[in-house]
């Protein structure tokens, strides 16, 4: 057991810029409590789901996937080479947890009625379900980083925590499959206006599988801006390792695209001209198809090439995420949605505070390294 | 057997009656009239109105003729929004058919607004806590604006001039569409709301093609339901057979690992 010390968390310019703006989005996020959403946000009734949807809660549930992948694949499989990225990764997905329940709180009208869910069983919604598995597996990454929390604090509890890892584990992959897939089949409802480049009988199992390979993609990238920042660097070979793994899930999202685009004749929007299919093409080439020639190529194993792979990836998901929620819509809606400087500012101080919250667990528990039981933190 | 409305568009001349009596039963605030292109106010239902009265003008036998029709909830046989919230703020009514919303059990999240295969839920943006807003179809449970549970017409059928709604059982309402419709060659031979989403308690003919008289041409035959269905009814199985999975999955390699441990003399916390 490590010995008791001091909290510390340095200060330097990127942080308090990032202090700033998690502080501004506070101040918005009260604006809006008390103003309501109509005066805060661009969103109308032809547009009932914008950014902080499309944002916040569907790209930050999927970019927090790391957090189930990992675990699955260093803790359930017990591959153990990947215990090393297995705790930054799945502290990320807390974090991201934790945003997208603020995401999502500013963005429902009675935000005093969040819990009626849990009383009252609208059983026959896919919402019912996202809701259900985001807020047990939001408390079951609390409970886990509980584990390394009281390697710290109140550490007679360590042992408990410990013993309920197994179980905290198992489900804290069984309830991610479940919602990761259900974002998507949200979607399922809106046949007829969703685009068909994106509306899609299998579009549960596309954000499925899409948020267990942007996993890794995340971990490689934020083991290399941790790398800079702690100077700690995982080695190259097991990032590749991992990404392999990531890669092969891709390979097969690949396929089940293709099958799904041939069996509903839906080929001809992709090379129809204009945005949907300029975006989509955009989203499968920046996402898909060049990471995977990048990842089969010689410099797929060096670090610059993986992390480049991984960037790409990410936002890749990122696009594909927006144009469900947006291009995906405009051309049923009819009107275009430009979120307002406010939900940008918020979705943008969110992520920042995030990264503040990420710096100062970093500085203060053991993240990073901590295969070594005689470590001392920095 | 629930209840049902026929709109026969040939018939609406355009009052707006209907209008100001869902304005009138149901306490909703008015507004100052600005009439755009399509001589509606307002163009579009909105979060203080729950009907409005399309204005189009359409071609027909080569001349432009105007055409008027009334546009409020659909009442789903089935409906999309009942089964899209996740906290039962919409419930349909079997007995009269009315797809309900009982606001101190919405949470706000909208996704009724994007379930509805009609646009009919809307919004009170202005509002600090706003509330969905749509057609009850004068059903009221705590009785204040009911008309329908006590058998009576809704306020907009009973108000209307030319006869150009009319309510009762669904099934009857369905036969006289049929029956106006092969009785005279003008009605075009479709009655929308038969099918569309699985089928309506409201429902309309006309003289010139639905789509051009505003309503939606595209509407799935399938009620909406059925596709959260054919996803949700996978989640007990998935439960059960991949949690059993990743439990094995779990004990197996660890079981592995500790053998592999033990031999190599090299143990690993």
């Amino acid at each position: 057991m490590m010995s008791a010390q001091k909290w510390s968390f340095r200060i330097t310019p990127v942080r308090m810029l990032l202090l700033l703006l998690a502080l501004l989005a506070a101040a918005i996020a009260v604006y809006r409590l008390v103003t309501g959403l109509g005066s805060a946000t661009n969103l109308n009734d032809e547009w009932p789901w914008g950014l902080w949807i499309g944002f916040d809660v569907l790209t930050g549930v999927a970019l927090a996937g790391g957090g189930y992948s990992v675990a699955l694949i260093a803790h359930i499989l017990h591959i153990e080479k990947f215990n090393a990225i297995a705790r930054s990764a799945m502290l990320t997905s807390l974090l991201g947890y934790l945003l997208v329940m603020i995401g999502l709180f500013l963005d429902i009208g009675q935000w005093f009625n969040f819990w009626r869910p849990f009383v009252s069983w609208g059983y026959h919604s896919v919402l019912f379900e996202v809701f259900w598995c985001v807020s047990l597996y939001t408390t079951v990454q609390v409970l886990e980083f509980g584990e390394i929390a009281t390697e710290k604090v109140v550490k007679p509890l360590h042992k408990f925590f410990a013993k309920a890892m197994p179980f905290l584990l198992i489900v804290g992959v069984l309830l991610p499959t479940l919602h990761q897939s259900s974002l998507g089949a949200l979607y399922l409802t809106q046949v007829g206006k969703l685009h068909p480049l994106w509306w899609s009988p299998y579009i549960g199992l596309f954000f499925l599988m899409s948020s267990f390979f942007v996993g890794p993609a995340m971990v490689t990238v934020e083991t290399s801006l941790a790398g800079r920042a702690y100077n700690h660097w995982i080695d190259t070979k097991i990032l590749r390792s991992l990404q392999r793994i990531g890669f092969t899930v891709m390979l097969m999202y690949l396929a089940l695209k293709i099958f799904d685009l041939t069996s509903r004749d839906a080929w001809q929007y992709v090379f129809a001209g204009g945005l949907e299919s300029n975006m989509f093409i955009l989203e499968m080439a920046v996402g898909v198809l060049i990471p995977l020639v990048i990842f089969f190529t010689a410099w797929g194993k060096t670090r610059a090439g993986l992390t480049t792979a991984g960037a790409m990836v990410a936002i890749g998901v990122i696009i594909n995420r927006m144009n469900v929620v947006i291009t995906g819509m405009i051309g049923y809606s009819g009107a275009g949605y430009a979120p307002s400087w406010m939900e940008w500012m918020v979705t943008i101080g969110l992520v920042a505070g995030g990264m503040l919250a990420y710096c100062f667990i970093c500085d203060n528990f053991r993240i990073l390294e901590h295969e070594d039981e005689q470590h001392k933190a920095a | 057997m629930s209840k049902g409305v026929l709109v026969d568009v040939t018939r609406c001349i355009g009052c707006k009656a209907c209008q100001t009596a869902c304005k009138q039963w149901n306490d909703m605030p008015s507004s100052i009239p600005e009439f755009d292109n399509n001589l509606g106010h307002p163009a579009k239902t909105n979060g203080y109105t729950w009907t409005t009265v399309y204005h189009r003008v359409v071609e027909k036998d080569n001349q432009d003729v105007i055409r008027t029709t009334k546009f409020q909830c659909m009442h789903c046989l089935d409906p999309g929004c009942v089964s899209a919230c996740f906290s039962r703020a919409f419930q349909r009514d079997p007995k009269t058919g009315a797809a309900v919303y009982h606001p101190h059990l919405c949470v706000g999240c909208r996704y009724c607004m994007l379930a509805c295969p009609f646009n009919v839920p809307k919004y009170q943006w202005d509002k600090v806590f706003p509330l969905v807003s749509k057609c009850q179809f004068c059903f009221d449970p705590k009785g204040k604006y009911d008309r329908v549970g006590h058998g009576q017409a809704p306020a907009c059928v009973s108000t209307c001039p030319t006869q150009a709604l009319m309510f009762g059982e669904r099934e009857e309402m369905l036969q006289e569409a049929w029956n106006r419709i092969n009785s005279n060659p003008n009605y075009i031979k479709h009655v929308y709301g038969e099918k569309e989403a699985g089928g309506t308690a409201w429902m309309y003919i006309s003289d010139v093609p639905f789509e051009e008289l505003g309503l939606r041409a595209d509407v799935t035959e399938r009620p909406i339901p059925q596709y959260s269905h054919e996803f949700l009814k996978y989640t007990p199985p998935v439960i059960v057979a991949w949690g059993g999975l990743l439990s094995a999955m779990y004990f197996y390699t660890k079981r592995r690992k500790d053998v592999a441990a033990e031999k190599d003399k090299g143990f690993k916390a």
